[in-house]
């Protein structure tokens, strides 16, 4: 909403400037997020003084001036005004202003004389039509000061923005209401000055109320469906003149960036953004001329309807279109139609002041894609008494700026009569403001707050009896009350003191932390943590992949189904950028759809990390590094899943086919994988390498039904994680005996491990694999593995022969069981 | 000439000033032969300048003589220590060319990890609020038509719903276009006292600019329980954003939200001007932080509650946009992008 400081000081003499009106409109009732002098054009201009003039040496009417801008030095200036006075201030465009006109201003020679600027006339700045002589000012400003500054140039705008619930706010008047109700000032009806052969009119006749379809100056006027059209007042206006505004009404709309068009269509546009009324006008000729039928229905099947901004719409049962006897002529509340504008011809309007349903001219302005001034209104409710209670003003309007007569009283269609919209009686209790607010307001504080500003209050003890203005359609409950006070109060009154509380019921979601816990590790190795869109383009090979029904592009089809792949795209991002050595990580959601519960997804939290090129930075010792392998991803894959499913034992379980290398399991459950990631990339890119777990499936059932709490079926609070259980470390030395084993190519290191293992040795503390070796020694067939095992006794050293001895069990073991035997040579 | 038989003294005097003089003539040694010739010279066999010495212990008296004796033994041992040592020294500068060890060359690194910006913003709040006796819960990101909307107040076809246009999925559910339907989980399955925070990804259906993702951050909290007032609200968001912001001077203004009333936007003191209007706070002197209000009763009957009884305070906060404010980031979408060469540098 642009709101004009004149405008509003029209309706409320506050005397504020407008900074000071911005920070009481931000204060109490919405914010103002700019202030904007409407004559911005004119912000290069400054205040200039004519310290010398002379008569130009070639020319009998220029002067040469030396004129003091305000820098170290007066300037050169050619004048051709005969006013042109020493001692005198005029404004003064500097070299490089660009005028409102367009032209810039040069330095030049003008007959053989530099000037440098132009002292302007009232003319060239737009400020009037004076072009005779350069306009001399009358100020205190130093010389060089803008303009703008120095005289109340122009009218200053404010962007206002209002929030949904605020509607009334949409007009100067409902500004000014607010204003006058801060300042203590009157509000008042703006006097409307007459121009030309046009008078001001004192009396117009009262519209007559009917419930379906009536007739005013001859034309029937017909609302079918009270719903779609609370209220709709029609008028025959005759004998206007259509032609220019007066600039009084032009300067009103400019100042809210509104453009002229004609006295009829401007004085429409007046009632909207200062009384918040939309309204429309139509050649009552094109409508059919006295005997016309106004009819407002819905819009039939495919009805066509060439509308104001050119554009042939086809409309549908779901609109209310206003229609004469044969066709639709409007988009009720959203856009009027081409075929019944008003033109230089136009002698005679027909008038429309209504309120339409809101959702219904919601659903139809996003149908057709077109927003206007009136449909924003109108969605957001313009009250079905309001058209009555603008009706006079715009006869008036309309007879001082275009000089016609309203001959017949005007017909008001409203089901529910002209004061339907009303509004509920409420309480406001004493009592509840203290307890929302947390400071005792007195109830005659309260009332006189709310009257300020237009509401019906009577006391009754600590309580309230409270009507709201009609304009106030967005109170209807006690809270809207409370609200009113505090905002009305000021919210700065209110204490930041903190107060004691009671410690909450609700325990720690588990995941933050081992989230948390996640991001730890892998920032500690190196990892940089992403933050991706989950949208992918194609559904997944399964098809369980979640569909998005209103993408905003067709690479945003679906929701992810895993976290890698959004990984690979970041890391393609980054080989674009020349960066080779990734290791990204994310903790996050993935979505898939489950055929037993079609409308609701699942969903699980998980983590996932890439890394590919160089282990670690190149350092004068080791200057290519070795590149990430599928050792590190598997030893990564390890340690991400022990911290994202804490307490569980995880095994990593070989794939290898499809670029899957390992599944992960936490206690046989498959929880993630470890995969080469397919990227595009160029050659020079070392290969990626995926690992990503599972941390946990959302739960996404309803808690309770709708209005109801979970208290007597609450599910037991979410369990702590697992933590590592303290174990005493051993006092008595280990004994370490390495083995080297012939293994054949059928065995798996994991099989002897798991032999070892089966022995059940309660010494045997530790099996590490140290080194594989194939070559000249090694029978064809065969790999040797040298692998460690660590003995030890809790309670007392071992002796050199027991640990032999196991030893040697252990080696009968993998002989029988796998026909692995020593490498002896 | 008589030999007089010397001190042990004087004995001991000389003894120290050999050693003496060896200690820098074998330091200033560059090589094994000027190394040899320093050995020769001191503790040679025939011409060394402890030669000398070892014969006079000979000749003390039975009294002086042990004490010589091993005075003489330890020099002796100290010296050709050294002279070893200074050998090894030579020799190692002998097999490598360049000078022993050059520090001023850079050390062994590792790669460096980098949390988001966006997640250290919703660490350090959270770790604010924890202060206060917050916890955190979390919810799901694909919501019913309920959850996000109607159990907070939406009225249907509303133009508050501008504010949040959807992604809807196939089947019905829609993607939260904040995370207050928590607000509503946490509501239901707990009873009061609620003091909760709730991180969360959320969605709209707005096209990447400078300034909007169709996915971001969001962090809101919510405090309910009976005598929980406007009061609170304003005291605790203003401890935050002084905690947060540092010195931070707090507006509250009208507002609105469908789940709250009173709603209100705090704004802080710009940090770039300090109240005085700069292009950063487009001359108002204030920047917007968060959304605020009093929960609106109708949100604690969605969730059973009487609104009578209970009384409640929310907020809800962008953090990728304090992010952008904090880290001068232009565009949003540097966040979301993962370029590793800006993440890596904002998140050490």
């Amino acid at each position: 909403m642009n709101a004009s400081v004149e405008w509003l000081s029209a309706f409320v003499e506050s005397g504020l400037s407008p900074r000071a009106l911005r920070d009481l409109i931000t204060e109490r009732a919405a914010t103002v997020d700019a202030i904007e002098p409407v004559r911005i054009d004119l912000a290069n201009i400054v205040v200039g003084r004519v310290v010398a003039a002379v008569r130009h040496p070639d020319s009998d009417h220029l002067w040469l001036t030396r004129v003091d801008a305000g820098g170290a030095d007066p300037v050169d200036v050619v004048c051709g005004a005969s006013n042109v006075t020493v001692g005198t201030a005029y404004p003064f465009a500097p070299v490089g202003t660009t005028m409102p006109n367009g032209i810039t201003i040069e330095r030049r020679k003008i007959r053989g004389q530099v000037s440098n600027g132009m002292l302007c006339s009232a003319r060239e700045l737009g400020l009037g039509d004076e072009h005779e002589g350069i306009l001399p000012i009358t100020t205190d400003a130093a010389s060089g000061t803008p303009l703008l500054d120095a005289l109340p140039i122009g009218d200053t705008r404010l962007v206002v923005d209002v929030l949904p619930n605020r509607p009334d706010l949409l007009s100067h008047i409902g500004i000014a209401r607010e204003i006058a109700a801060a300042t203590g000032r009157p509000l008042r009806e703006p006097s409307i000055p007459t121009s030309g052969e046009n008078r001001a009119i004192a009396d117009v006749p009262a519209p007559a109320g009917v419930e379906t379809t009536g007739t005013t100056d001859g034309v029937r006027v017909t609302v079918d469906d009270a719903t779609d059209c609370p209220a709709y007042l029609g008028v025959v206006v005759r004998g206007v003149r259509v032609g220019a505004s007066p600039p009084w009404l032009v300067a009103r709309l400019a100042a809210v960036g509104v453009r002229s068009i004609s006295n009829v269509v401007d004085v429409t546009n007046y009632m909207l953004h200062g009384y918040g009324q939309p309204m429309h006008a139509f050649d009552l000729a094109r409508l059919g001329g006295s005997g016309a039928a106004v009819h407002v229905r819905r819009a039939a099947a495919g009805e066509r309807l060439t509308t104001l901004d050119g554009v042939d719409r086809t409309l549908d049962p779901s609109m209310v279109v206003i229609a004469d006897a044969t066709r639709a002529q409007g988009v009720a509340g959203v856009i009027g139609g081409q075929g019944t504008e008003v033109s230089g011809e136009t002698t005679d309007l027909f008038l429309e002041i209504a309120s339409f349903d809101p959702r219904r001219v919601r659903a139809t302005r996003r149908t057709l894609g077109i927003s206007t001034d009136a449909s924003f209104r109108f969605e957001r409710l313009v009250p079905p008494t309001s058209p009555a209670d603008s009706y006079a003003t715009v006869v008036r309007l309309l007879a001082a700026v275009a000089g016609g007569r309203v001959v017949a009283p005007p017909v008001l269609v409203s089901a529910s009569g002209p004061r339907s919209g009303a509004r509920a009686r409420l309480v406001l209790r004493s009592k509840r403001v203290a307890q929302v607010l947390g400071v005792p307001v007195p109830a005659s504080e309260s009332a006189r707050l709310l009257a300020t500003i237009g509401f019906t209050v009577t006391a009754r003890g600590d309580d309230l009896d409270v009507a709201a203005p009609t304009w106030r359609t967005d109170i209807a409950a006690e809270i809207d009350l409370v609200e009113e006070v505090a905002r009305l109060r000021g919210y700065a009154t209110f204490p930041n003191e903190l107060r004691p509380y009671r410690l909450g019921t609700v325990p720690d979601d588990p995941l933050v932390s081992r989230a948390a816990r996640l991001r730890e590790l892998l920032v500690g190795r190196g990892f940089v943590e992403v933050r991706p869109m989950p949208f992918v383009p194609h559904s997944n090979s399964d098809g369980t992949s979640v569909r998005v029904t209103n993408p905003l592009a067709d690479t945003e089809s679906y929701l992810r189904f895993d976290l890698l792949s959004s990984l690979a795209r970041r890391a393609e991002f980054n080989l674009t950028r020349m960066e080779g050595d990734l290791r990204l990580f994310e903790v996050g959601t993935a979505f898939r759809a489950r055929s037993d519960r079609p409308g609701r997804p699942v969903e699980d939290v998980r983590v996932a990390a890439l890394c590919m090129g160089a282990r670690r930075p190149p350092h004068f010792t080791d200057p290519s590094p070795p590149a990430w392998d599928e050792w590190d991803a598997k030893a990564l894959a390890e340690a991400v899943a022990a911290v994202a499913r804490p307490g569980s034992s995880i095994a990593l379980q070989p794939v290898g086919t499809d670029g899957e290398l390992w599944r992960i399991r936490a206690d046989d459950v498959d929880v993630g994988r470890v995969i080469r990631v397919v990227l595009d990339a160029p050659p020079w890119a070392a290969p990626a390498y995926g690992v990503e777990v599972v941390l946990e499936e959302t739960d996404v059932a309803d808690v309770a039904p709708p209005g109801h709490h979970a208290s007597a079926t609450a599910a037991a609070a979410p369990t702590r994680d697992p933590v590592p259980q303290y174990r005493r470390p051993p006092s008595f030395p280990a004994v370490r005996v390495d083995l080297t084993l012939l293994v054949p190519a059928a065995v798996t290191s994991g099989s002897v491990e798991g032999v070892l293992r089966q022995a059940n040795e309660p010494i045997l503390e530790g099996i590490d694999l140290l080194s594989q070796f194939y070559g000249d020694n090694v029978p064809a067939g065969h790999r040797s593995v040298t692998w460690r095992l660590t003995f030890r006794h809790p309670e007392r050293t071992l002796r050199e022969k027991e640990v032999e001895a196991r030893r040697d069990k252990l080696l009968r073991a993998l002989e029988t069981d796998l026909a692995v035997r020593q490498r002896t040579s | 000439m008589p030999e007089s038989i010397p001190s042990l003294s004087q004995f001991l005097d000389e003894l120290s000033a050999i050693e003496r003089e060896a200690a820098p003539e074998i330091a200033a040694a560059r090589s094994a032969d000027a190394l040899e010739a320093v050995r020769v010279r001191y503790v040679g066999r025939k011409s060394g300048r402890l030669s000398p010495l070892s014969g006079m212990v000979a000749r003390m008296s039975a009294t002086d003589r042990p004490a010589a004796g091993q005075a003489f033994n330890a020099a002796h041992t100290r010296v050709q220590e050294q002279l070893a040592a200074h050998a090894a020294r030579i020799q190692a500068a002998a097999t490598s060319s360049a000078p022993a060890v050059d520090l001023t060359m850079p050390g062994r690194a590792v790669w460096r990890g980098a949390r988001h910006p966006v997640t250290i913003v919703i660490d350090e709040i959270a770790d604010i609020f924890r202060e206060l006796g917050f916890t955190i819960a979390l919810g799901p990101e694909a919501e019913s038509e309920w959850y996000n909307f109607t159990a907070l107040n939406f009225p249907p076809d509303h133009p508050a719903l501008d504010m949040h246009d959807t992604l809807y999925l196939d089947g019905g559910a829609l993607l939260r276009t904040h995370t207050s339907p928590v607000q509503i989980r946490t509501l239901q399955r707990y009873p009061p006292p609620v003091r909760v925070l709730v991180p969360g990804n959320v969605y709209r259906r707005d096209v990447f600019d400078a300034s909007h993702a169709p996915m971001f951050a969001q962090i809101e909290g919510l405090a309910v329980d009976e005598g929980v007032s406007f009061v609170d609200l304003k005291a605790t968001l203003t401890h935050f954003a002084r905690r947060f912001f540092g010195s931070a001077t707090t507006r509250f203004r009208p507002s609105f939200f469908p789940f709250t009333e009173p709603s209100a936007e705090m704004d802080v003191e710009c940090q770039i001007c300090r109240g005085s209007g700069c292009a950063t706070c487009k001359m108002v002197g204030w920047v917007e932080i968060l959304g605020c209000g009093m929960v609106h009763p109708s949100v604690l009957e969605s969730a059973g509650l009487d609104a009578e009884r209970y009384t409640g305070w929310a907020f809800g906060m962008g953090p990728g946009r304090v992010a952008q404010q904090r880290y001068n980031i232009p565009i949003l979408r540097e966040l979301y992008d993962g370029d590793v060469r800006v993440l890596g540098a904002l998140g050490q």
